[in-house]
């Protein structure tokens, strides 16, 4: 080993190799870009995916993802996290509420932005709170994500019934004005939300790794989605966010993420600090 | 395990060798007084980052690292997305949240299933925190009712770390270090005292052979 160079670099493991090269492969072969996703949870989903796919190594999987794109389509559902449920941290729809509603109301229309919308429970509930207070008529939703079956999942609008309790619950205490059951029926085996609510959404497959702003928007929600990222696609994503949004718009993020240590900490001002809910600032 | 606190030649002997470079701390039922028994034996002025990881009920927010910062004669904080590990730092996982080492010397949290139905999960902290720190971490397991944990000080293991698990007969609930020893040997099984008298021996530099 290099003695000037070896002694900070540490010698990459066959995994992280094989890694490396697996998402390159995914990159070049199917123009999905998870090159700079962080690298610990990564490997741990890559891992969960080759016992299920049943591949001894991260060579073997990624011949397979290589030569067939039903594996590919497996794969996705891993290299994806599709966990989340609605009203998560009621705390921040309640911020979202009774600090930024106040402000959205006072556009004659709205365009609201959930990045990353996953199976679509953030969707549902931030229609359903619009909708309380008014401004679901006159609020264009875009619902974004790469994984395809998500998206599928997102605008069938079916939860399975058993999370209607938690789901109940963390609506209640996000400062919920109705009976949480009135958005859904029992149907499909699941409970269907009400088709309403997304006449205004617009499903859209998106990434935020390389795709660019499509629309300027008031109120961005892109909650648990950025941790999977390193800091140079952070960056990349504030810099979407922070071009998309309208002047002081609203940007909501997870419970805790951090936007202290990315190049926009200063171009973002925390209007509900705990809840993570920032202001643009700047242009 | 009748040994004096005070002899310390078998942790000497275990520590021949090595330079440490992280400590990962889990626990579990019964971790609140063992962590409130085991890091006042850090010293001020300690030089290693040292990430402390406790299951608790729920997604509940930890007020551990304040509960800590004001026992402790070091910088004690949660630890946050993408922050940059500070040496003589004690940082606690937060709630709801897996917490990862990335190998570029960052924190990392994601919201993947739990494991052993907890998150944090003891297994996601250890098994990245091997992968980043290799043979300088080293790996220390306490009282618990669960069997997280088990696979992560494995890893630490054959990573070449150092493992040390309490002595389940001491430890409060003893399923989770005895669920390691189940697993793989660990380089030192110690009462809680003992792990105390370890933690400031790791900071030296390189131990001799």
């Amino acid at each position: 080993m290099d003695a000037d160079h070896g002694a900070h670099l540490k010698q990459p493991s066959d995994i992280d190799i094989e890694l490396r090269m697996l998402v390159e492969a995914v990159y070049l072969k199917y123009n999905y870009d998870f090159r700079d996703y962080t690298g610990a949870s990564q490997k741990r989903r890559v891992l969960a995916a080759m016992r299920v796919m049943e591949c001894e190594t991260v060579s073997a999987l990624q011949a397979r993802v290589m030569h067939e794109p039903a594996a590919f389509a497996q794969l996705l559902q891993f290299l994806t996290i599709p966990v989340t449920e609605m009203f998560r941290d009621p705390e921040y729809y309640l911020a979202v509420r009774r600090q930024v509603v106040p402000f959205l109301k006072t556009y004659p229309s709205l365009k609201v932005w959930v990045a990353g919308c996953s199976t679509g429970e953030e969707v549902y509930s931030l229609a359903i709170l619009l909708k309380e207070e008014g401004l679901l008529e006159r609020s264009l939703i875009y619902a974004t994500d790469i994984n395809p079956e998500s998206l599928e999942t997102a605008r069938r609008g079916v939860m399975p019934l058993e999370r209607m309790r938690l789901y109940t619950e963390n609506y209640q205490k996000a400062g919920g004005t109705q009976a949480f059951s009135d958005y859904y029926t029992a149907a499909y085996g699941g409970a269907l939300f009400d088709r309403g609510l997304i006449e205004n959404v617009t499903f859209a497959d998106h990434s935020l790794a390389t795709d660019s702003v499509f629309a300027e928007t008031h109120f961005i929600s892109c909650r648990n989605v950025m941790i999977y990222f390193n800091r140079r696609l952070q960056n990349r994503v504030l810099g979407l966010f922070h071009e998309s949004l309208v002047h002081r718009g609203f940007l909501g993020l997870g419970s805790k993420e951090s936007i202290d240590f990315s190049s926009y900490a200063q171009r973002f001002e925390p209007l509900a600090r705990r809840e993570r809910v920032f202001r643009k600032v700047g242009q | 395990m009748n040994k004096s606190a005070f002899d310390a030649t078998d942790l000497q002997a275990a520590l021949a060798g090595r330079r440490v470079e992280a400590v990962v701390i889990g626990a579990s039922a019964g971790g609140v007084e063992a962590l409130g028994a085991l890091l006042p034996a850090l010293p001020a002025g300690y030089t290693l980052p040292v990430f402390c990881i406790l299951h608790l009920p729920g997604d509940r927010e930890s007020r551990l690292a304040e509960l800590f910062a004001e026992r402790l004669p070091l910088r004690v904080k949660e630890a946050v997305d993408k922050e940059a590990i500070e040496p003589g730092t004690v940082y606690f996982a937060g709630a709801g949240y897996h917490l990862s080492v990335e190998s570029d010397f960052t924190f990392s949290v994601s919201c993947e299933p739990p494991v052993h139905f907890a998150r944090p999960a003891i297994d996601v902290l250890m098994e990245s925190s091997a992968d980043a720190y290799g043979a300088g971490l080293a790996g220390i397991l306490l009282t618990g009712a669960n069997h997280d944990g088990a696979a992560g000080m494995a890893a630490i293991h054959a990573a070449g770390g150092l493992t040390v698990v309490q002595d389940p007969d001491e430890a409060q609930v003893a399923t989770m270090p005895q669920s390691a020893i189940d697993r793989f040997t660990p380089h030192l099984i110690l009462p809680l005292a003992r792990i105390g008298a370890l933690l400031p021996m790791l900071e030296s530099d390189t131990h001799e052979p």
